[in-house]
């Protein structure tokens, strides 16, 4: 573990030492903070509380080509991403960083997915902590934190003056060689003051939920009028999914123009009617009642059974993106009321 | 499957087809080889597996294997007309193209049934993925009891396999009962729904393991008549069919709760089924 800090207008000069890696990184385009590609250091932003769409997006792309192919033939050319292509994801929360190593757990359950896998293993990745979480975070009710060094390889503060960085992983070392001379080595000031953030950070933490018990309880709900009640305001748009780091459904179609062709994912949710209909015209979830407690019993209940963790890393995007203002903790307060 | 990446298809070449029955959703069978011989060298599938059977260009969509690994150099997939794959996979014939990724999902565990009864219990289609267990009985006839096949349809049309249920009634060794929904001029055979046809021949639950394959109102009415028969619930299998994109557990739509159909199935025990229930959904 080492500890360094660098003078905040020096994050330029850092990035730029960085050619090494492709980076990810939040930017700003159109008021909207999104990690994206940087090719301009000077285009970062790490003024935000948490971006709209979650980082997941760097290592399962909303749409992904499988495989190539030409029309008529049958010959097929696979586009799996080059496991030796170095990613930095650089300033990303840390409940972002706790999904990735949730959904790991499906991408490698038994058939591994290599997509994902090579992008994971070949990513470094740099947290930044939360000085001021939003007024829906709770992640500190699933095991994480605002200063959460679960799955980061180092993790970075803002002290107002200064970041201090401090290195979690060999792969952190390995990025801070990396960082040129912009770097200084930070002693206990800023240590000090980075811990009393951080505990600053979980005392402005609003809401919660005591996780104990849900998983249990809610098979037994599975015809309960909770679903009904919660849902029928729902209008089925799946922003709740779309925008959740550890929703990870998705679409397979093949898609030709021309000679041209190509096998894509893409993003899918248990949210939209399409998505469990039969082409015999049944469907086993026909209305947006099943669809929403499948939602929340797959986070809360079906994926810990199968992989041991919650699917859910308390970040409050479902809550603070749904149009009609459906509260995924006022669900599970129902359920624990049940 | 490609060792290294689960979502690259096999390409295979349309040996024969045939029609199993006719009308708008009618039913056609491909025997189809792989272009590539070497893939037979880690092919292996077991009665009940699957396979994502598709077009490039078109999709995928996943399919029974029809066939049992007894029947050696072929695979066999009945595909019914119904939505946009499998329509495209029926405008092909002998010498045509199409994919195929697995084998997936679990399997009949037929050898533990060693020494067994079996009764397999099929409604239309749903008689596909029973054909290669009594196949590979068939094949390997020594090592279990009796084999009974009940297996019911609408009308005689709409039978699958009828080639091989004329032999099967005059086969040593295993016993054959057919029905049809409504009374049909010249039917010598049982009338009315498979689980009536079930009570009918009412198997002994002794030392015995019902399959039981189709519409889901018939396996709800088949296990019922099972359980009055005195089987208990680990002694009754079933498949189970949800949309399926991936087929390989990460894509998410087929499960039912916290069950993959693709991964953890198709094949469940109904002792396992009994406490799920999306599974009848």
């Amino acid at each position: 573990m080492g500890e360094y800090k660098f003078s905040k207008e020096n994050l330029g000069k850092v990035l730029e030492a960085l050619k090494d890696y492709k980076v990810y990184a939040p930017q700003k385009k159109a008021d909207v903070v999104r990690f994206q590609e940087l090719s301009d250091p000077s285009e970062i932003t790490l003024e935000f509380t948490n971006t709209n769409v979650p980082p997941k997006e760097i290592m399962f792309p909303q749409t992904e080509t499988l495989f190539r192919f030409k029309v008529g033939g049958q010959d097929i050319e696979p586009r799996v991403p080059e496991p030796t292509d170095k990613m930095l994801v650089f300033g990303l929360r840390p409940c972002d960083a706790r999904a990735y190593s949730i959904v790991d757990k499906l991408w490698q359950w038994d058939f591994i997915d290599p997509y994902v896998k090579n992008r994971r293993e070949s990513s470094t990745i740099v947290g930044f902590a939360c000085s001021e979480p939003c007024a829906n975070c709770f992640c500190t009710s699933l095991g994480g934190g605002p200063a959460d060094e679960e799955n980061l390889d180092a993790i970075l503060f803002d002290l107002g003056e200064v970041f201090y960085l401090k290195t979690i992983t060999e792969k952190g070392d390995e990025f801070v060689q990396k960082c040129g001379e912009a770097l200084e080595s930070a002693g206990d000031v800023e240590r000090k003051n980075a811990q009393a953030q951080g505990k600053e950070a979980i005392e402005k933490i609003r809401r919660s939920i005591e996780v104990e018990g849900i998983s249990e309880k809610l098979p037994g709900l599975f015809n309960d009028a909770i679903w009904k009640e919660f849902s029928s305001r729902c209008l089925g748009c799946g922003i709740c999914t779309y925008l959740c780091p550890t929703c990870h459904c998705f679409d397979i179609q093949d898609e030709t123009e021309a000679l041209d062709g190509r096998r894509a994912r893409m993003w899918d949710t248990c949210m939209f009617a399409e998505y469990t209909l039969h082409a015999s015209g049944h469907n086993p979830r026909p209305t947006r009642a099943e669809r929403t407690r499948n939602r929340i019993s797959h986070k809360y209940s079906y994926f810990p059974e199968k992989f041991g963790v919650v699917a859910c890393v308390g970040c409050g995007r479902c809550i603070n993106f749904c149009p009609v203002n459906i509260d995924i903790l006022d669900i599970l307060g129902k359920v624990k009321e049940a | 499957m490609d060792e290294g990446n689960p979502y690259l298809p096999y390409t295979v070449r349309i040996e024969e087809t045939r029609y199993e029955t006719p009308g708008d959703r009618c039913i056609k069978t491909f025997i189809v080889n792989f272009t590539d011989e070497k893939v037979w060298e880690t092919w292996e599938h077991k009665p009940g597996q699957c396979a994502m059977v598709g077009r490039l260009g078109v999709g995928e969509s996943m399919f029974c294997i029809s066939s049992s690994p007894t029947e050696e150099g072929y695979l066999r997939f009945s595909v019914m007309k119904m939505g946009k794959v499998t329509s495209a996979l029926h405008e092909l014939d002998a010498g045509d193209f199409m994919t195929v990724r697995g084998p997936l999902g679990n399997w009949f565990p037929l050898d533990e049934w060693e020494g067994k009864n079996i009764i397999t219990i099929g409604g239309g289609i749903g008689q596909a993925p029973l054909r290669p267990v009594i196949n590979y009985i068939r094949a390997n006839r020594d090592r279990y009891g009796e084999l009974t096949v009940i297996y019911g349809s609408r009308t005689s049309k709409d039978l699958c396999f009828k080639d091989e249920l004329e032999s099967f009634m005059t086969e040593d060794g295993l016993k054959c009962h057919l029905s049809v929904d409504v009374e049909e001029e010249g039917w010598p055979h049982f009338v009315g729904f498979v689980p009536t046809l079930l009570m009918e021949v009412a198997p002994s639950p002794e030392n015995a393991i019902a399959v039981t394959c189709g519409p889901p109102i018939m396996i709800k009415f088949v296990i019922q008549n099972l359980e009055k028969l005195g089987f208990a619930p680990e002694q009754i299998y079933t498949t189970l069919e949800n949309r399926m994109k991936c087929g390989i557990g990460k894509c998410g739509r087929c499960n039912v709760g916290h069950l993959y159909v693709c991964k953890d199935g198709p094949v469940f025990s109904y002792s396992t089924l009994k406490d799920i229930p999306e599974a009848f959904a």
